[in-house]
């Protein structure tokens, strides 16, 4: 039994006491990750699974290893699609793990690269103005046949980046009324989380999302003044409407996820830990939240054969997998048909898909030969980002398929009731 | 040949990608599902059999210790590199050669996922038998190497009855295939040798599988119980009532708990125990056994006996069996697992010296286990940061298999004996049983560098096996 751990002496380096995660000793490396994990599945080496990383963290938290560039490599190259904590029988929050760490070592990639998210992540997308200047200019270089002349002139790399850049619609969506009333009977007042993104490249999405919302009977309440995710701040959350409110709902599995974590993020701020959890208890997916309550408008039929695809966030860091699918199968004359690995990541996470090119085309390619076999006519997935990645895939891989959000389907469903208010 | 020159053999062979060398990687090979740690100095992942040959001999040439590993999901530190040196992943491996449904067999690569050979041939109505608890994630290379079982054992038989032979890469590089595709070859039976060798005589690289036809109907019954005595005493006499389930599992109030923290699937958190009790066949059978099995364990005074209701009930039943070692996470930061067997008859009785054990020795246990198999899984939970506490673990480990030998049973069911029961072989076998099986080992792997210092126990005790370290170049390891 000379072989057991924690051998006196073996340190290499400082102890790490910021990773030293309750988290971490709830995982007995039984490995049943391994084999979820898409990173693992694609190049087999345990530094790249779960199990492997809650090990390194570990390590480094203990001062055996140091928190050098291959560390970091093993860290960033995870999708953070969390596919281990569906597999793990502990139910270890690998999420916390993993993004403890990344805090820790601060952002990958080369200083100019950090320079640049930096100023997304903080001068652009709290802003909405600005954002929208930015999409503004993006769609004025993609119309005026710009695009066009820069794709010949770029180097081989930035020409790839180019392509993936989503074609921004003709139409924003930012109403001009806050409240949009139930149609019929009036069942439940929701407040709607328009995003940061959503309504510049999905803005039909998310006018279709409050169109289904109100047609089976919802108040539908769009905040003014939000920001990125933090959205509906969370002071606002406690304002007298929104105590009133049924549910905060959001149409991007992103959003939801961390949404419905305040309470956690904040849980060492006095002041806000108790409204954070109560704010966080009301975030509910649109697709969860409308399957709870039941359709009641009228559906017509959708004659299209689809296939569902789990957004990461919401399969593995919501658990919302069936409400999605039953209300797919509601619509009459729509058919579902599953495909294989419906709920590993399809490589956008993110902003993976520009970090790390290679293993986000590589589980992209996989994810369209799996949308191949199942010859459908188009795939669902309630999520911006899975959603612009899966279009970039019919593009590159095939099949010509339509990408969908769930929300675009039933809108067509419910699109007979009568809008007009009564 | 210094240590630089070997790793840069090793680049050529597999490409630099598969050699692992840096510290913030070798790292994570120091462990597997156990509880046991060392750090190998190289792991390289080869990619064809061609590629695990030139590794063997280049490993032989260099006179370094070498570590067969598939997922790392084993119980007994079997993919512990305990001597240090190369370990050899397998799990780039992983290609299903060949499926041949009219011969009922499938050849696959040591690295296939077990449950992936299930699913590649579960739409034609086949399926591959052994299902350790951990096989979404175990390989079937590791599944061999451990001739590993699982909850189905009972009616089918564990790994080695579904194996008709493997490839395998001896020694001194050479390939050869034991056993075959067709069973009953002549001869000796020396696939039946590799299957449980726990890397200690070669490295197997194909391996030939008996597929099973999916049976045609099911039934799982849930039966809860408030006292553990009244659950052992229904896993007697349903075995004395010549019923065979295909599964017949018990899991205890701990287990419970831990599997409805961390995953629940809804077990009754006040229930002393629970059995879950599987019966495969045709309909008339199932129907005729699981009535009488209900009838069983109500007569022993069963609170509540449920048929699970569809296939999802049913799969979420096994979830929460299968994932119940790994949940003990939520109880504890780690536990060591114990592969007991007794005779089915003498259940009860070890039952009550676990728990006279688990209060003796201060330790909680959890018990989950193959019932009908008299297999135990007894699970002490504890702390290891805490001074003292792995001490009386260990203590506690061994009195439990040493009542498992006194209740006339044996030291492991399916985990492989690894570096875990290596200590406690010698209460099992005498020296002359031993040195026969050294002379076994001696025969395929001469230098003692196939996985060194497993199964066997520590020199003094085991004739003249000799498990030295490699014989390393002075100065060129540390």
């Amino acid at each position: 039994m000379e072989l057991l751990r924690n051998k006196p002496g073996d340190t290499a380096t400082t102890k790490v006491p910021a990773l030293d995660l309750p988290e971490l000793y709830q995982c007995v490396h039984c490995g049943l990750c391994l084999n979820q994990c898409p990173t693992y599945r694609a190049l087999h080496l345990e530094p790249e699974s779960p199990r492997g990383r809650i090990h390194l963290v570990k390590a480094a938290a203990e001062g055996r290893i140091e928190l050098n560039d291959r560390f970091k490599e093993h860290i960033y190259l995870c999708l953070l699609c969390r596919a281990c904590e569906t597999a793990c029988p502990s139910g270890v929050q690998y999420g916390r793990i993993a993004e403890t760490a990344r805090e820790q070592l601060g952002p990958p990639g080369s200083p100019f690269a950090r320079a640049v998210l930096n100023f997304v992540f903080t001068r652009l997308l709290p802003y909405p103005r600005r954002l929208r200047f930015v999409f503004n200019l993006l769609r004025l270089y993609q119309r005026s046949g710009l695009q066009r002349i820069a794709r010949s002139l770029l180097p081989g790399k930035l020409r790839e980046m180019d392509s993936m850049l989503p074609t921004v619609p003709a139409k924003f969506y930012y109403p001009v009324t806050s409240i949009l009333p139930a149609i019929g009977e009036r069942r439940a007042k929701v407040a709607m989380l328009n995003g940061c993104v959503m309504p510049l490249l999905f803005g039909d999405v998310n006018e279709a999302t409050v169109r289904v919302l109100r047609r089976n009977g919802c108040d539908v309440v769009l905040p003014k003044n939000q920001i990125c995710c933090g959205a509906l701040n969370i002071h606002n959350g406690e304002s007298a409407a929104a105590k009133q409110m049924a549910a905060i709902v959001v149409n991007s599995a992103g959003c939801g996820a961390a949404m419905k974590e305040y309470g956690y993020l904040l849980r060492d701020d006095l002041a806000y830990r108790d409204k954070a959890a109560r704010f966080s208890s009301l975030v509910k997916d649109t697709g969860e939240y409308l399957a709870g309550i039941g359709l009641v408008a009228g559906l017509r039929p959708v004659e299209m054969t689809v296939t569902y695809q789990d957004p990461c966030h919401l399969a593995h860091g919501q658990r919302v997998r069936a409400q999605p699918r039953t209300l797919l199968q509601s619509i009459p004359g729509l058919k579902l048909v599953e495909m294989d690995g419906a709920d590993r990541c399809c490589g956008s996470a993110g902003i993976y898909n520009l970090t790390h090119a290679d293993m986000s085309q590589h589980l992209l390619k996989e994810k369209m030969q799996a949308v191949t076999a199942t010859h459908v006519d188009a795939v669902v997935a309630p999520n911006p980002g899975c959603m612009l990645q899966l279009r970039y895939g019919t593009q590159r891989f095939g099949p010509d398929v339509k990408i969908y959000h769930l929300m675009d389907l039933l809108d067509r469903a419910c699109s007979e009731t009568d809008l007009t208010p009564k | 040949m210094n240590r630089e020159d070997l790793i840069g053999e090793l680049k050529n062979i597999v490409g630099d990608r598969f050699v692992l060398v840096e510290k913030e990687d070798v790292i994570v090979y120091e462990q597997d599902g156990s509880i046991f740690q060392v750090m190998p100095e190289i792991v390289v992942l080869p990619g064809d059999v061609e590629q695990v040959s030139a590794v063997v001999k280049l490993a032989k040439q260099a006179a370094v210790p070498i570590v067969p590993r598939g997922s790392g999901t084993g119980l007994a530190g079997g993919a512990v590199p305990a001597e240090g040196g190369i370990v050899l992943s397998l799990a780039r491996l992983n290609r299903i050669l060949k499926i041949d449904l009219e011969n009922r067999i499938a050849i696959v690569e040591p690295g296939v996922i077990n449950l992936d050979v299930t699913k590649a041939v579960a739409k034609d109505g086949f399926f591959y038998a052994p299902d350790p608890s951990s096989q979404a994630a175990c390989s079937i290379g590791g599944n061999v190497a451990n001739n590993s079982g699982g909850p189905h054992t009972l009616a089918y038989g564990v790994t080695t009855n579904h194996v008709l032979g493997v490839e395998a890469v001896l020694d001194d590089g050479v390939i050869v295939w034991l056993g075959g595709e067709v069973p009953d070859t002549p001869g000796y039976d020396l696939c039946g040798v590799f299957v449980g060798s726990e890397g200690t005589l070669g490295v197997v690289t194909k391996v030939a599988v008996k597929l099973m036809q999916t049976r045609e109907s099911v039934r799982t019954l849930l039966a809860i119980f408030d006292e553990m005595d009244n659950a052992t005493q229904t896993v007697v006499d349903i075995t004395a009532a010549g019923i065979i389930p295909a599964a017949l599992e018990m899991m205890d109030r701990t287990t419970i708990e831990a599997i409805e923290r961390g995953a629940p699937v809804g077990f009754p958190r006040d229930a002393e125990a629970v059995l879950i009790v599987e019966i495969e066949g045709l309909t008339e059978h199932t129907d005729r056994s699981a009535s009488l099995a209900r009838a069983i364990c109500q007569r022993n005074g069963a609170r509540e006996v449920k048929l699970a209701a569809d296939e999802a009930e049913r799969q979420r039943l096994w979830k929460g069996r299968k994932g119940a070692f790994g949940a003990m996470g939520t109880l504890a930061p780690n536990y060591y697992v114990q592969d007991g067997v007794v005779p089915r008859s003498k259940l009860p009785e070890m039952m009550r010296r676990i728990a006279a054990i688990s209060k003796q020795f201060n330790l909680r246990i959890a018990n989950v286990f193959h019932a009908g198999d008299g297999n135990l899984h007894p699970n002490i939970l504890f702390d290891m940061r805490a001074p003292g506490e792995l001490d009386r673990v260990i203590e506690a480990g061994a009195a439990t298999l040493r009542a498992c030998i006194e209740l006339g049973g044996s030291i492991t069911g399916e985990h492989g004996v690894g570096l875990e029961k290596k200590a406690y072989i010698g209460l099992l076998f005498n020296e002359a049983d031993l040195e026969a099986m050294a002379r076994v080992r001696r025969v395929f792997d001469p230098d003692n560098r196939f996985n060194p210092a497993k199964l066997f126990p520590t020199p003094a005790s085991c004739g003249e096996i000799r498990l030295q370290p490699a014989q390393i170049p002075a100065g060129l390891w540390i």
